[in-house]
């Protein structure tokens, strides 16, 4: 029964933030200011995660084929094909929920337990899409650019990662990449990529807009964020393997 | 003028309010008493449209506030103006941004308008010179003052005050009195105050409002609060030693 509350709920919260904004400039102004903060901000971790990411699936890769009848180039297909497929959007995405879910959440719960959201309700103003819609449509803009950015960032990891411990050159590594790419990949990892953000924003903005109590209830609302957008990647995840491989 | 009929607010089947009716009156300054958990707060969220009434109606100047249509309900809520117990401004945004929200939102002002505009609500409120300060730089005193600022950016006709002197000391809290006694005759608008001063009922008062239990207990003037045989109310007056 509260699943059900909770999610019509939810729908029925996205549903109030679309409307026309009051003002477009403003409206711009802010989404701008929220790509900065989901997308610029988490540029640091989305770089070391990467990197490490492609590095270690790399060796890994390269341990399991040990054979003198797979040639190394098969390591570069392996990398290339599971970082555009899974890791690059659903990692970055499961680290982002934590980054981005959490300061979603509790900001947004700091300024309902402060009044603030109230404050903007009496001056006539739409708080759901004054201060959500902004961050949902810089969600699906910048988490699709930084899944991209991870890409390109985890095969080179790869490549150096083969390079300096001598498993495979970079050459073999890019023949392995290119021989196995076909756009129809990189179509599945951005069509993840923009669900996650979805996912992330929407959700987060959701347990963060409806804070009830006080500075404990942020914490929770925050936690509670990245736990679902969590659970929910994950869940996406499989439906979106199911149903576009 | 607002008028409320018969209005009604539950909580998990818990009657919280019960068949309210008032009118509070233009250019005057309305009080609602009551002790805490009589529902007062809960009908002041009412009047502002952050929550639905169960029955009844309220009514703007014979514009009945409809909660199924948001835009009505907006166009209502732009000649409002809050200040809240917890002052509510933005924290993250200096006082000159504080106040110049509204103004950006929904003003075609340029900046050097609304940079004009700041200064005299700012000054109105007797506050200068503390444009590029942020709320947490301010005392309980200042961050009100700015509250009320923010409230007038705009020419609001109805004024909202949630416990306005809620944790001020005893001269500050007549300051705030003053000013909003100030303000509602210089504006000429309807102001209405949630609070548990006594003090500020006899100072300031002109219509007094006695929650009590979810009901409307009394309502009369200041000069009538003390000759009242209410049982309730004086007992609420005598808790508070000013008779």
């Amino acid at each position: 029964m509260s699943f059900f509350y909770q999610f019509g709920r939810y729908l029925l919260f996205l549903r109030s933030m679309f409307t026309k904004p009051e003002k477009t400039n403003i409206f711009f102004e802010r989404i701008f200011t929220e790509m900065v903060a989901i997308g610029i901000d988490s540029l640091p971790i989305v770089i070391l995660i990467s990197v490490f990411q492609g590095a270690v699936t790399t060796v890994q890769s390269a341990y399991q084929l040990v054979s003198a009848i797979i040639p190394k180039s098969t390591i570069g297909m392996v990398v290339s094909d599971s970082t555009m497929l899974e890791l690059a959007p659903t990692i970055t995405c499961l680290v982002l929920a934590g980054k981005v879910g959490s300061h979603i959440a509790s900001e947004l719960g700091t300024m309902r337990i402060n009044e603030e959201v109230d404050a903007l309700e009496v001056m006539g103003i739409n708080s759901a899409s004054f201060l959500v819609l902004p961050k949902i449509i810089s969600g699906l803009i910048m988490i699709p650019l930084l899944v991209i950015i991870s890409i390109f960032l985890s095969l080179l990891g790869g490549i150096f990662a083969g390079h300096y411990s001598g498993l495979l050159s970079a050459s073999e590594f890019i023949k392995g990449a290119r021989e196995s790419f076909i756009f129809f990949t990189l179509q599945v990892a951005l069509t993840k990529a923009f669900t996650y953000g979805f996912i992330i924003t929407s959700v987060s903005s959701f347990h963060g807009y409806y804070t009830q109590g006080g500075a404990l209830e942020v914490g929770e609302s925050s936690t509670k964020a990245v736990v679902y957008s969590s659970v929910l990647i994950l869940l996406s995840d499989y439906l979106l393997a199911e149903l576009l491989l | 003028m607002i008028e409320l009929k018969e209005v009604s607010k539950s909580f998990n089947n818990k009657e919280v309010l019960k068949q309210v009716s008032t009118v509070f009156e233009t250019g005057k300054i309305n009080l609602v008493i009551g002790a805490s958990g009589s529902g007062k707060s809960v009908l002041m969220r009412l009047m502002v449209g952050l929550l639905k009434p169960d029955t009844g109606t309220i009514s703007y100047d014979k514009r009945i506030m409809d909660f199924t249509d948001y835009d009505q309900t907006r166009e209502i809520r732009r000649d409002i103006g809050m200040l809240f117990q917890g002052t509510a401004l933005f924290n993250s945004s200096s006082v000159q941004e504080n106040i110049e929200f509204p103004l950006k939102m929904f003003t075609t002002m340029n900046k050097e308008e609304r940079l004009d505009r700041v200064n005299f609500c700012l000054k109105r409120v007797n506050l200068e010179n503390i444009n590029q300060k942020f709320p947490a730089e301010l005392s309980g005193g200042m961050k009100k003052r700015v509250g009320i600022a923010r409230a007038i950016a705009l020419d609001i006709k109805y004024l909202f005050c949630d416990e306005p002197n809620s944790g001020l000391d005893p001269i500050t809290s007549r300051l705030i009195d003053d000013l909003i006694k100030e303000i509602t005759a210089e504006f000429k608008i309807t102001t209405i105050i949630n609070t548990h001063d006594m003090k500020t009922v006899f100072d300031i008062g002109d219509n007094i409002v006695f929650i009590y239990d979810g009901l409307k207990w009394w309502e009369g003037s200041k000069s009538d609060v003390k000759n009242s045989n209410n049982d309730e109310l004086q007992l609420f007056l005598n808790a508070s030693y000013i008779i």
